[in-house]
């Protein structure tokens, strides 16, 4: 009896102690993870900061010092280029490790490695999508430059250096919550972040949708509804810009090639106004004579924050602004010459190839009247608990199989759903590439002629390169590396047996569109289009529309005497240019008398709604969800899933929409076709009004704060591992994605910059969030209240170590061991 | 006596040694020195919880309990950074007092006592 009780006793406490130790499932492992010693506790920062530190590590050539401002921002000196990125990737280490690893980890598709089989599919894609073979390609590239080689290298030991003097006790906290280990940063990493940031910017697709659609409605009705120039627009290049350049011929279309297939994953409406803005305005439209910049890459906002802001000096360079982490130099800034600022190009840049194989083994394909052989590439995912999967990959020339077969395609996976299946793809960011050159060139820019040779290098994600100097240069260039194209290359699903279907060279880079110094005397852009359609070559056919364009080109029009403050009021400009063009149509299709009690007093509201989306207001509240009704009234007959022809389909644009609705009152789109009678425009406006303030009473009971557009919008930003607690919440804020402050639920504006230029220049930044990645510390949100409420930090831009000491909290020397 | 010994070798030893070793220190200190099994597990459970709960608080004290009100989301306590304080001390407390509580009965059963 004794001996029993002992037995058990001693049994139980083992299992306790190894029930403590194990992760089970999502649970991370409870003694591990609240033990004080080892445990989150011990990520609780202090707030009393250390004034002076240093360290001894190996691989330098001299001493850096690290001066951390107020903000936690660090301002590096080094005495070379070496030490200073080896510094760059030390203290981004130390602040964004986990953010670093994941991210990279997620890029190459190793997350099953350390989650578990929930995360194959998503791995799987990215191994598909060929994110590993384009890092490849792009790291190669790197090492064939000296100076971009010593960076990536130098930034490697760096983040190398932190890691090895890490004790686990102070691993970051999410490494406990997935109870994981960080492991060596490879240069590698730093091309798989830009292939993620390619992903994000240039890697969508409605070729497998705008196939389909083709096959539905035919060349007339996909012509009339998808056209290559949208109703209106304002081009990044201003109207009317010579090209002072001989253009290369364009390649003669191929005969057209339409795709077999269907595919069972319903679509959504388009989302419009995910994108960024930057801007210019000249000296002889400033106050101060010199040019001031403004830029807001627009993004899935996340914590810890996306950018991470640095001050880069060593011999040769002294340049402030915000990196991304796992990559060295500084992405988007500014230096005492220049400075620059950048937005998404969204050019054609991906396309697929439909492969005719031989027979189903599939190792030969047909190409240019003969059989081929397929490469291979076997991807081995490891897999947390289970056993490692290996999956072959077919290469054509054009790129990889994403998915040879139906049963391969995932379901569930949303960013699956651009791929068809049995195509290769053809994208941009499989191209070895030198994006880094440009970073390092700009960071050490001096004028306009060095803006002009950065750009030269980059190749994926175009962007809209926007300029300012000090000589009072100011320009713009969409730039990456554009491939030659017939026009509406791509536009559709393309013939992979055909050589004359393939990219035919590049648009030559000094031909990328251009401008320097326009009369106007500013220049912007907002992911619309890149130019009129006097440019001779073909970029893509379809942009954002030109809303947010149009609203910062009236104002940057109408202004004279600009400050930092006059651009930062624009940065926070909720007036909507959609609602302008469309809502008078919308109002006068109402015909009040009709509407009962309730509904003319909402229609007397959105009647006299001033047009802003500012957070109190009910007013976009109404409108976004009378619009949506109106637009799925219009289409949805035509484009919803209809029975057996279950087909993904592009629909129209919200602007194709508007200029139906504004230049036609008589159509067949209006018609209905599921029902007996014709209904016309008015009809459906007068309907979807009142179809919305049923909805709107359903939802959000009688008028009153529950309709306010910041409590239906319900902004948040989530943790990047998507752990509740870790983000921010929901927050009122002001903005949607189609004005210029595009600020909607999740999507917004991930760094906002002004650069008043002048005998010395003046930075001003804010980003949601702050420059630690750790939720344990008084910097993981210290700006985030600074950010929502639309103001700016003054930054600090230091001449020397011992400059304005009262900003700086903290030192760190680091000296060779 | 048995309180203090596995206070002050706990302390100590949870700076160098995993967090488990609080269980050893307790099945050690038990064996040799304990009355009763209620004895060995309340001494245990006592000195392993209040070790527990002072580290954690050395570390949550100067961060304003930022972390720690955070985790109480993430686990979700409704953000009462207590609560997670409470049951930190009760896992170290249990694991060492089950093993003092273990040690205990081991000795009885080997007819020790």
């Amino acid at each position: 009896m004794k001996l029993t009780k002992a037995i058990i006793s001693t049994l139980v406490t083992l299992l306790l102690i190894w029930a403590l130790q194990t992760k089970h499932g999502d649970l991370p492992p409870l003694g591990k993870l609240l033990n004080p010693a080892t445990g989150f506790w011990q990520n609780a920062e202090s707030k009393n900061i250390t004034a002076n530190s240093s360290v001894k590590l190996k691989g330098l050539y001299g001493k850096i010092v690290i001066k951390y401002d107020e903000n936690r921002i660090p301002h590096v000196f080094a005495e070379n280029d070496h030490d200073l990125y080896f510094a760059q990737g030390y203290v981004t280490a130390a602040d964004r490790l986990w953010q670093m690893d994941i991210q990279t980890r997620s890029a190459s598709g190793r997350l099953s490695e350390i989650v578990g089989p929930k995360a194959l599919e998503l791995d799987r894609y990215h191994r598909r999508m060929g994110m590993v073979y384009g890092a490849e390609n792009t790291l190669a590239e790197c090492m064939k430059d000296p100076q971009v080689k010593e960076a990536l290298e130098a930034y490697t030991a760096g983040v190398n250096a932190y890691i090895h003097n890490l004790p686990a006790k102070h691993y970051p906290l999410e490494f406990k919550l997935l109870d994981y280990a960080p492991e060596d940063f490879k240069p590698i990493n730093c091309a798989l972040v830009l292939k993620l940031m390619s992903e994000t910017l240039a890697g969508g697709s409605d070729d497998f949708a705008m196939t389909n659609t083709l096959k539905l409605f035919g060349p007339k009705i996909t012509n009339e509804l998808f056209p290559d120039r949208a109703f209106k627009e304002e081009p990044v290049i201003p109207k009317g810009t010579k090209w002072n350049f001989k253009a290369l011929p364009l390649p003669p279309a191929s005969k057209g090639f339409i795709a077999d297939m269907t595919d069972t994953i319903k679509t959504k409406p388009p989302v419009e106004g995910i994108g960024s803005n930057n801007w210019v305005v000249a000296g002889s439209r400033s106050a101060n004579g010199y040019p001031i910049l403004a830029n807001d890459p627009h993004l899935d906002l996340s914590y810890p924050s996306i950018w991470y802001q640095i001050q880069l000096t060593a011999p040769g360079v002294n340049v402030y602004g915000v990196s991304i982490p796992g990559t060295p130099t500084v992405i988007i800034g500014y230096n005492q010459k220049i400075g620059w600022g950048v937005t998404n190009v969204d050019a054609d840049v991906l396309d697929w190839y439909q492969v005719n194989f031989k027979d189903l083994s599939k190792n030969e394909y047909w190409y240019d009247g003969r059989w081929v052989p397929v490469k291979k590439r076997i991807e081995a995912i490891k897999i947390r608990g289970q056993a490692t999967v290996y999956d072959t990959v077919l290469y054509t020339r054009q790129g990889p199989v994403v998915y040879q077969n139906a049963s391969l395609k995932p379901s569930k996976l949303g960013a699956a759903r651009i791929v068809p299946v049995g195509d290769a793809l053809r994208w941009i960011a499989h191209d070895p590439s030198l994006e880094f050159k440009t970073f390092y060139l700009l960071n050490r820019g001096k004028n306009y002629d060095d803006y002009r040779e950065a750009l030269k290098y980059f190749s994926a994600p175009a962007q809209n390169f926007i300029f300012a100097s000090v000589d009072k240069d100011i320009a713009i260039t969409p730039n990456g590396k554009f491939p030659l194209k017939y026009r509406d290359q791509g536009k559709f699903i393309l013939d992979g047996s055909d050589p004359a279907d393939e990219w035919q060279g590049w648009i030559p880079p000094e031909q990328n569109p251009t401008v320097k110094n326009p009369a106007q005397g500013y220049l912007s852009s907002a992911n619309q289009p890149s130019t009129d359609e006097t440019y001779p070559y073909y970029i893509n056919w379809r942009f954002a529309s030109y809303q947010r364009a149009k609203r910062i080109d009236d104002r940057l029009g109408a202004m004279h005497k600009a400050t930092a403050d006059s651009l930062r009021a624009l940065q926070n400009d909720n007036y909507s240019i959609f609602a302008q063009d469309i809502l008078p149509t919308m109002i006068d299709g109402v015909d009040e008398t009709k509407l009962d009690e309730k509904q003319k007093s909402v229609y007397r509201q959105i009647k006299n709604w001033n047009r802003e989306y500012t957070a109190y207001n009910a007013g976009p509240t109404i409108f976004e969800n009378w619009w949506a009704n109106l637009y799925k009234a219009i289409w949805a007959d035509d484009f919803a899933v209809k029975g057996a022809l279950d087909v993904q389909l592009k629909w129209p644009s919200n602007y194709r929409t508007v200029q139906l609705l504004v230049t036609q009152q008589q159509s067949r789109w209006y018609d209905d076709t599921r029902t007996m009678g014709v209904e016309t425009r008015d009809y459906l406006i007068q309907k979807t009004f009142e179809a919305t303030v049923d909805s709107l009473y359903k939802h959000y009971g009688s008028p009153g704060k529950s309709w306010q557009w910041g409590v239906v919008k319900g902004s948040h930003i989530s943790h990047l591992g998507k752990v509740e607690g870790l983000g921010s919440g929901e927050f009122d804020a002001d903005g949607s994605g189609g004005v210029v402050n595009a600020l909607s639920e999740t999507h917004g504006p991930s760094w906002r910059m002004i650069v008043q230029f002048g005998p010395t220049v003046q930075g001003y930044g804010v980003f949601p969030g702050g420059e630690s990645g750790n939720p344990g510390s008084f910097f993981y949100d210290n700006m985030f209240r600074t950010w929502k409420n639309g103001e700016l930090n003054p930054l600090l831009f230091l001449q020397n170590p011992a400059d304005q000491q009262k900003h700086i909290t903290s030192t760190l020397t680091i000296n060779n061991k | 006596m048995l309180f203090f010994i596995i206070l002050i070798a706990g302390l100590i030893a949870s700076f160098v040694l995993p967090w488990w070793v609080v269980a050893i220190i307790s099945f050690l200190a038990a064996l040799l020195i304990a009355k009763s099994s209620a004895h060995a597990f309340w001494s245990a459970f006592a000195a392993i919880f209040i070790v527990w709960v002072a580290m954690a608080l050395f570390k949550s004290v100067p961060n304003n309990h930022i972390l720690a009100t955070r985790m109480a989301h993430v686990f979700p306590l409704g953000g009462h950074w207590l609560i997670l304080l409470l049951i930190t001390g009760i896992i170290g407390g249990l694991v060492a007092g089950m093993a003092a509580m273990s040690a205990h009965l081991i000795r009885r059963a080997a007819g020790k006592q």
